[in-house]
């Protein structure tokens, strides 16, 4: 098949981007999206330009390193899936396909269509942990856990950082990554001890990273390739509640005897 | 090279106690002198700066990735082993123990794959404790699944996404360690060279794959945990950025590399497309546990599957091993389906698939219990095929999945040059000539959280806190070379991409040094290697400059270290004049077609020393004895 690529190129963080039109010929449908960009960059590479940048290393949909917005839509059409497991299958024969970086503010883009989300890593450093230093744990099944909180915490914990859920957020709102790991973690009884300070710590790492509030528009679940319920944003806000009332901040609760 | 392996002496059972009380010990004042360098930050390399950090030592952390929580752990699907024996079917660390031994062909220590099978239980319990949210039982107990070349059934597992699950407990782990300031975080940097003074490592040299630019690192200790060089072969199941540079250059440096042709072909992963491919997925061993193998009786039978009567198909691993079935372990599963294709019997538009197939599972237990254990994996078989395995069968062929040489350690997991420690896949240590599947988080783990926290405090006692410096002028002339490659690369503006040799030299591999091997077939690759190296050199087309984001150089610099890698690959296949394991010749094989060893004169491991450019490597041998199990003809029939 043949198309028409719209791709935004820009050299750096400091450079002006601008969209630039190349034509992709000869591409199979059993192409996966990145293997059509990889055709597309060896013969730009031969033809003496510059490749498109892009993240990308599993190419298996669990990473999460990859992912560009395709016709206006994080991770492209189809539902469910990755940029590297969507396959040009799903797209025809002279199509014209525009693929843009992830957009937000707390993402800047570093060189076309690769951005920085180390943002994540952050809110994640603030608290998506449950302490338990190496060495200390009891047996693994001294403390049981009902196979529903297991199953839910493995919902939530499917999340791959990959950013659609900010990219497709009108407002570049985290809640839904941040959502999906305080639930992890709070859904099971080794989680309980820091229930409190995370919710706090993380919400307060989000806001600091520039990431928007939620108003419930739901685009990010839309998005999400690993269909991460929008339900982790409620559980978020009703444990931020809780948080706010039976929460002390943590130098009240030590004991400095 | 002297292999001094400092394995402790006496009874099998309690000789890590006893070596761990022998070990030295670093006060906690004295720890937070001490610089400590991990490269990678997949299981092992997150395991161990998280718990490095946690006991007080300063770290830093490097990786490619934009972020640890990418390394290629991430993607290993099954399940981690561990001896809990919680099934009550007859587990114990005796049996782990047997079972990887034999596993992995009797080509590795056993007093190394003991310590491993003991620490299993410690690791599930740590990995819990983080919040792993592993499958349970409707009581809350943790579940189990079986695995190949197992009859208990002692795996652990979190869906189909084990691997990420366990990884984002090590990444969680090592992230509260950032933000307590006992680690730094180096994401998008990549280790270009190891850095030796005076015999010991003592930093390595960095390029930055933002800015482009080059920097050195001082550490007391280097710690590689890089992961594996399936790559080389091109098309493999590792993720794209997966690479040898850091462990070549560490044995270009004076590392011993250990039994580079153990490579592990795995038995279940999606067929072959075309020439556009760009990497390999794999479909889970534990689809084995429900799914059955088969492929058409008669050669040249192109009916789809559905139109096959039950009489008219080979079910060939249950036919020959009865015993174990569709669970035999990766390398025979691997090379029975290779033959049934040879036969003109396999399935698909290449002919290069066999059948997996659910049918039997689906109408014993119903679609839904399917779907529970194994949904993930069948949703991305269909994303990539555009085929239902709930209704059709799947097809799968075998694939480069993991590598079981690496870098030499000893038993304290220092390689030999003294302050360089291996951990993980990068290392050769556990896992033969064969890696039973579970088995290599189980490692990771193993060394990362609880090994190495013990015997680098050993090391780092008996030396002088904060000694090297990035002043001395050995860190300049590595820098200065590594530079040089660069602007090499980027000079030669010929005609062809990196990616292009990449996939040339990963072809030839495939085909001389994958499967089956024969000396024939690795003289041509030892002839060509070299050819296409020079070809390399001389016309690869490398665009953009140093000192920006340059994803074509990363490519080339490390194209450029497999095409040397690949060489010492085929060399150690060559002179490995037995089968065992991954490592098939085709000349030493039983009357079945199994593989023949030779412990008379090979039951031992292969460790190369580098002699520098352009000279022959020199092959050195360390012994394996076996006095606790019998070295037996593996058989799983």
């Amino acid at each position: 098949m043949n198309l028409v690529l719209m791709v935004w190129r820009q050299e750096n963080a400091r450079a002006q981007g601008h969209m630039q039109r190349i034509e992709a010929k000869d591409i199979s449908p059993d192409m996966s999206f990145l293997e059509m960009l990889d055709v597309v960059n060896e013969r730009l590479t031969v033809a003496g330009q510059s490749p498109i940048t892009f993240d990308h290393d599993c190419r298996e949909g669990i990473c999460g390193s990859c992912g560009v917005v395709i016709n206006g839509v994080p991770h492209g059409p189809q539902p469910g899936t990755t940029t590297c497991q969507l396959h040009m299958r799903h797209f025809r024969d002279g199509q014209v396909i525009v693929i843009e970086p992830f957009r937000a503010r707390a993402f800047p883009v570093i060189r076309d269509l690769m951005v920085d989300r180390s943002a994540f890593d952050r809110a994640i450093a603030a608290g998506g942990f449950i302490t338990s230093p190496t060495g200390s744990a009891p047996d693994g099944n001294a403390i049981l856990v009902s196979k529903g909180a297991a199953d839910a915490a493995m919902d939530a914990a499917a999340c791959i950082g990959c950013g659609a859920c900010v990219a497709a957020c009108p407002n570049a709102s985290a809640m839904l990554f941040v959502g999906a790991k305080v639930s992890h973690l709070g859904l099971l009884p080794q989680g309980q001890p820091e229930r409190w300070s995370r919710v706090h710590a993380m919400v307060a790492a989000m806001d600091a990273e520039g990431f928007g509030g939620c108003t419930n528009f739901l685009e990010c679940a839309a998005v999400c390739p690993k269909n991460v319920s929008p339900d982790f944003i409620g559980r978020l806000n009703r444990d931020l509640i809780g948080a706010v009332f039976l929460a002390r901040p943590r130098a009240a609760t030590t004991d400095a005897g | 090279m002297e292999l001094k392996a400092n394995l402790p002496p006496g009874p099998l059972h309690t000789a890590w106690e006893r070596h761990r009380f022998d070990l030295k010990l670093v006060n906690p004042a004295n720890k937070r002198r001490y610089q400590i360098i991990v490269v990678g930050s997949g299981l092992a390399g997150a395991s161990a700066a998280a718990s490095l950090g946690e006991l007080g030592y300063n770290v830093r952390c490097f990786c490619y990735q934009d972020s640890p929580r990418r390394a290629h752990s991430i993607a290993a699907q099954g399940g981690i082993n561990a001896a809990k024996n919680y099934q009550n079917d007859g587990d114990s660390v005796q049996r782990l123990f047997y079972d990887t031994i034999k596993g992995g062909d009797f080509r590795a220590r056993e007093r190394n794959v003991y310590r491993l099978a003991q620490i299993s239980n410690h690791i599930i319990d740590q990995c819990a404790a983080q919040g792993v949210p592993f499958a349970r039982e409707y009581g809350g107990q943790l579940a189990n699944r079986s695995f190949g070349g197992a009859q208990v059934s002692r795996t652990f597992y979190a869906r189909g996404q084990t691997g990420q699950q366990l990884l984002l407990g090590a990444y969680q782990a090592l992230s509260r360690q950032i933000a307590a300031g006992q680690v730094k975080m180096f994401p998008r940097t990549e280790m270009l060279d190891l850095v030796v003074v005076d015999g010991r490592a003592c930093g390595i040299v960095t390029r930055d794959l933002v800015s482009g630019a080059i920097e050195t690192h001082a550490a007391d200790a280097v710690i590689l945990a890089t992961g594996g060089y399936g790559n080389v072969f091109y098309l493999s199941t590792n993720a794209k950025g997966c690479n040898v540079t850091a462990t070549w250059r560490a044995h270009k440096r004076g590392a011993g590399f250990a039994n580079p042709c153990f490579t592990q072909i795995h038995p279940t992963c999606i067929p072959v497309t075309g020439d556009h491919q760009s990497k390999l997925t794999l479909m889970s061993e534990s689809l084995r546990n429900d799914g059955r193998v088969w492929v058409p009786l008669r050669a040249g039978d192109r009916r789809p599957p559905g139109q096959i009567p039950e009489a008219e198909r080979d079910y060939y691993l249950e036919r020959r091993y009865p015993s174990f079935g569709n669970l035999v372990p990766r390398d025979v599963a691997s090379r029975a389906s290779k033959a049934v294709c040879d036969e003109n019997r396999g399935v698909g538009p290449s002919g290069r698939g066999v059948f997996l197939d659910f049918s039997d599972a689906i109408s014993r237990q119903g679609e839904a219990v399917v779907r529970e254990r194994y949904g993930n994996l069948f949703d991305m078989y269909e994303r990539i095929t555009a085929e239902n395995p709930y209704k059709v069968p799947m097809r799968i062929y075998p694939a480069v999945h993991y590598t079981m040489g690496g870098l030499w350690v000893d038993y304290n997991l220092m390689s030999t040059i003294p302050g360089l420690f291996v951990l993980g896949e990068a290392n050769f240590s556990d896992h033969g000539a064969n890696r039973l599947g579970a088995s290599a988080l189980m490692q990771g783990l193993a060394d990362g959280y609880f090994v190495i926290p013990y015997t680098i405090g050993s090391y780092l006692a008996g030396s002088r806190a904060g000694s090297a410096s990035t002043d001395n002028p050995q860190f300049g002339a590595a820098k200065a070379q590594v530079r040089e490659r660069s602007n090499r690369l980027l000079a030669r503006k010929g005609k062809r991409t990196a990616t292009s040799f990449h996939r040339e030299l990963g072809k030839l591999l495939w085909e001389n040094c994958g499967m089956a091997r024969t000396a024939e077939g690795l003289k041509q690759a030892l002839a060509r290697i070299p050819e296409l190296r020079e070809q390399f050199w001389r016309e690869v087309l490398v665009p953009g400059g140093q000192e920006e984001l340059n994803q074509s150089l990363e490519t080339a610099g490390r194209v450029g270290d497999f095409l040397e890698f690949a060489e010492l690959l085929c060399r150690d296949a060559l002179l490995r004049e037995e089968s065992c394991g991954g490592h098939f010749r085709e000349e030493y094989q039983t009357p079945d077609g199994e593989a023949r060893r030779d412990d008379a004169h090979f039951a031992h491991v292969a460790v190369w020393e580098h002699r520098g450019e352009g000279q022959e490597p020199v092959r050195h041998t360390e012994p394996l004895s076996f006095e606790n199990v019998h070295l037996a003809q593996r058989s799983y029939k």
